[in-house]
């Protein structure tokens, strides 16, 4: 009996998240919490992006600088080894002139490639979804570079000094966006949402996309959106409009 | 008491002895600088000494694989506490003479967790960056 009542109250509790301030506008509580220590990510997560392409301007740079300032990716100018997690990608239709602006990363694919081809195991996704490599038993073998659709991984080809605290990173190593893993698990938001929001076009919305209630969700439920080579099936968690 | 067992009590004799010298002769490092853990380790400092690398090679696995943050022992820690802070700038805990090489250099023991691992504190670094 009291158990029922605690869970009502619980779900009560859930529901007041979204508050309805007037008919019409509704303030949905920020998705992410702090996982609590000791918790492992879980399956109940599918942490993701919608890109609204409309918002991103071709100029802007914010996302791919604040990632390189986040995860300590030296800027050494050769842009054919230079690591890189996030980029601008300009696209134009021939026929109509048309032009869009997209940053791509690493689309944390449901069934990745890039996993499937690892013969160590080291390119490994997470209960919730992230796609990392286990740089600890990474060969460098680049296999999973070859078979990522989405050109998302970097391969660091010198000995590595400064980096930064929460992405270590070294030679011989095959490395990617993780979406922030670090800033996620302590209820933030990767580091490009943050810099688009704040200082780009507000182009980026970061969230869960199991949990029906969240901003993500509602907008990708009720708004037409696309993800990158839907073909390959590869399930992306990365959603673009306007492209 | 035959031959072999007074012999062997002088080797065992003798083992102490050397034993009690190699202990004064070991490796010196600088202290650990952070209070955050009330001023000690976050083990006793023989186990620590004996098993951190047991301890760090397990975690790393929970961090990484299941996203595990919080863990008792991480190698974050480490270098947040033991690294030395010199004229305003954090001294890599790697670097000749520092709580992690002293000791590994004594032991001649090759490791390579900072080819790719920060050496020195996050709240170090974003000081610096500041700077
Ligand atoms: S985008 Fe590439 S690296 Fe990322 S999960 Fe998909 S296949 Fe793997
Ligand atoms: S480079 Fe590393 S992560 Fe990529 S396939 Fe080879 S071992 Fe796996």
């Amino acid at each position: 009996m009291s158990h029922d009542t605690t869970r009502r109250d619980l779900l009560k509790a859930a529901a007041i998240g979204a508050v309805t301030i007037a008919p019409g506008l509704t303030l949905i509580a920020p998705p992410a919490q702090a996982r609590a220590p000791g918790q492992p990510a879980s399956p109940t997560n599918r942490w993701g992006l919608l890109i609204d392409t409309s918002k991103c301007d071709q100029g802007c740079t914010a996302c791919v600088d604040a990632c390189k300032t986040e995860m300590g990716l030296p800027a050494l100018d050769r842009p054919a080894t230079d690591a890189q997690y996030i980029r601008k990608v300009d696209v134009r239709d021939p026929k109509t002139g048309n032009q869009h602006s997209l940053p791509v990363m690493c689309q944390h694919c449901a069934k990745p490639p890039c996993v499937d081809v690892c013969p160590t195991g080291a390119s490994m996704k997470r209960a919730d979804g992230i796609v990392l490599v286990d740089r600890h038993i990474c060969i460098g073998c680049r296999y999973c570079m070859m078979a990522c659709p989405y050109k998302a991984r970097s391969f660091a080809h010198e000995d590595q000094t400064g980096q930064s605290a929460h992405n270590p990173r070294g030679k011989g190593c095959v490395e990617g966006c993780t979406l922030c893993a670090h800033r996620i698990d302590a209820g933030g938001q990767p580091a490009c949402v943050e810099a688009c929001s704040k200082e780009g076009g507000a182009a980026m919305l970061f969230g869960d996309l199991n949990d029906p209630k969240s901003e993500i969700s509602q907008r990708i439920s009720k708004e037409a959106t696309s993800r990158i080579r839907a073909d390959l099936g590869v399930d992306p968690a990365i959603r673009y409009q306007g492209i | 008491m035959g031959v072999r067992a007074v012999l062997l009590a002088l080797v065992l004799g003798l083992f102490s002895v050397m034993g009690a010298w190699a202990g004064d002769a070991g490796p010196s490092f600088p202290k650990a600088t952070s209070k955050a853990l009330g001023g000690s380790c976050v083990d006793d400092p023989a186990t620590m000494r004996r098993h951190h690398f047991d301890f760090l090679k397990h975690q790393r696995d929970d961090t990484l694989r299941q996203g595990i943050r919080g863990a008792k022992y991480s190698l974050k820690e480490c270098v947040s506490c033991h690294a030395q802070v010199k004229d305003g700038h954090a001294v890599p805990v790697n670097a000749p003479g520092q709580f992690c090489a002293s000791c590994h250099e004594y032991a001649a023991v090759s490791i390579d967790c900072f080819s790719c691992h920060a050496t020195t504190p996050q709240h170090q670094q974003q000081v610096e960056a500041t700077r």
